[in-house]
């Protein structure tokens, strides 16, 4: 199957009154892996996130997938940081991105028992989505958005303020999705899962890549001032 | 005080014994109003929920005057439609004054701007919360219209009863261009109206009773109905 990357990046800034929150930022991202996007707070992960997605506006330059943009935009999912769920049974959760492809009925069923299962929420397939636990509804969110099989996955800080099972087994789920030849780009703040997770890295300051590399020698021997201020734990201003 | 028991008494008796009279009128009453909600809701529906999630040029204008249309005097409107619908006016042809169709049509017009209205404030705050999910999905505009009217379905509800209230209860409009013709347009409140100017208190306040139990019922039915299918879910 062919992929809708590499993404490509030009020249892209996001402006919002006259404050600047990214860019210029040129970036490609292709092959198979996860990226991991980190950095301080404010320094334009999720803007960065979202440009890629294509839900932000961008106030300069362009972003661009190997095929056309409305088919790029059905080959890519996003997952937000706090999980919206629609006010349905968790069933129907995972249903809708299928029922909007006009997917047949025999073959929604069997992929979202799959996901259910996949999940462990088979039991709770009826429960209004709303009522699940906060691990619980991040869990939905992530098979939520990998059960068209997405090309790429977005994810924005999966994993905050869940506890470490609740973490595991997100991590369990993109370990799959990776397996499956879906690319993941994710934000984090939390250092040990980027390790744990990251094909490669990018650091984010004002708005800005500062860093991008591998992520052995982007762990290993980060080059800028910056990074290695971050990973000791100081504060950048 | 006498003639409110008066009509409690007579109230009871018009019910218990099934007056032809009494359930001719309120079937009437209640087939107006239910096709003038059923249609008013097909368009403030979806039409309120537009309003909430696109935005365009004259957005905040429309919204205003559809809050203003939401207190349209129903005797204008009324007024309207019949100089429309009368032989001399546009649709004159068509031979719809003085029919149950015409008082329909008057109140559809009547209760469509309160619906949409109630369904827009509504909508706007679960598309708050949809919105960035919805984006992400890569929803047409259609496919999100129907995805926030059927998960705010509860809400919409309580737009339509609001909506089916106003147009059971009016008679101004449906006065006019129904003419309270007796087997043919007269409903409960025209026949209040009637009875009252006769000087018949107790069989207007028995009315009165009527519609009054009418309103409550359909209202809780319809909650009613609206629960069974969700067991308390919000």
């Amino acid at each position: 199957m062919s992929t809708i990357l590499p993404l490509t990046m030009t020249n892209v800034a996001v402006r919002r009154r006259g404050k600047r929150l990214l860019g210029p930022v040129d970036l490609e991202v292709g092959g198979l892996g996860l990226t991991i996007i980190i950095g301080p707070n404010g320094s334009g992960k999720t803007t960065l996130l979202r440009a890629m997605h294509g839900v932000e506006r961008l106030s300069a330059g362009a972003v661009r997938w190997s095929v056309s943009e409305e088919e790029a935009r059905h080959r890519q999912a996003y997952v937000f940081q706090t999980p919206i769920m629609l006010r349905r049974s968790v069933a129907d959760n995972l249903r809708y991105p299928l029922q909007l492809l006009g997917a047949p009925r025999a073959e929604v069923s069997r992929r979202v028992n799959d996901w259910l299962a996949r999940i462990g929420l088979e039991e709770r397939a009826s429960l209004q989505a709303t009522r699940l636990s906060g691990g619980e509804k991040q869990r939905l969110a992530v098979a939520r958005a990998l059960i068209r099989r997405p090309d790429v996955l977005f994810l924005d800080e999966p994993c905050a303020n869940l506890d470490g099972a609740s973490t595991r087994a997100i991590e369990a789920l993109l370990r799959t999705a990776l397996d499956e030849k879906t690319r993941i780009i994710m934000t984090t703040h939390d250092l040990g899962q980027a390790r744990r997770l990251a094909s490669d890295a990018i650091f984010m300051l004002h708005g800005m890549v500062h860093e991008t590399g591998a992520a052995e020698r982007f762990f290993g021997t980060p080059r800028t001032d910056e990074l290695q201020a971050f990973f000791r734990g100081d504060i950048i201003a | 005080m006498n003639d409110i028991y008066d009509g409690l008494v007579s109230a009871f008796w018009l019910v218990v014994t099934l007056d032809a009279d009494l359930l001719e009128i309120s079937l009437r009453s209640l087939q107006v109003s239910l096709s003038a909600l059923v249609i008013a809701s097909a368009i403030a529906l979806p039409l309120g929920t537009f309003l909430a999630i696109r935005r365009f040029r004259y957005r905040r204008l429309t919204i205003s005057v559809l809050n203003a249309l939401m207190g349209l005097p129903p005797v204008v409107v009324g007024l309207i439609v019949y100089i429309l619908l009368s032989r001399s006016g546009p649709f004159g042809v068509l031979g719809l004054l003085f029919t149950p169709t015409a008082m329909i049509i008057a109140q559809v017009i009547i209760i469509t701007p309160l619906i949409a209205s109630i369904t827009h404030q509504a909508m706007r705050e679960l598309w708050a919360e949809y919105h960035d999910l919805l984006i992400s999905l890569n929803t047409s505009g259609w496919q999100r219209i129907k995805t926030l009217i059927w998960d705010g379905r509860r809400n919409l509800l309580t737009a339509s009863l609001a909506g089916f209230g106003r147009g059971i209860g009016e008679v101004g409009a449906i006065m006019i261009v129904g003419g309270n013709i007796d087997n043919a347009t007269r409903v409960l409140t025209t026949a209040i109206a009637l009875e009252t100017g006769k000087g018949d208190f107790a069989l207007a306040l028995a009315l009165g009773f009527v519609l009054i139990a009418l309103a409550i019922g359909i209202n809780i039915s319809i909650h009613w109905l609206s629960r069974t299918e969700r067991e308390g879910r919000w």
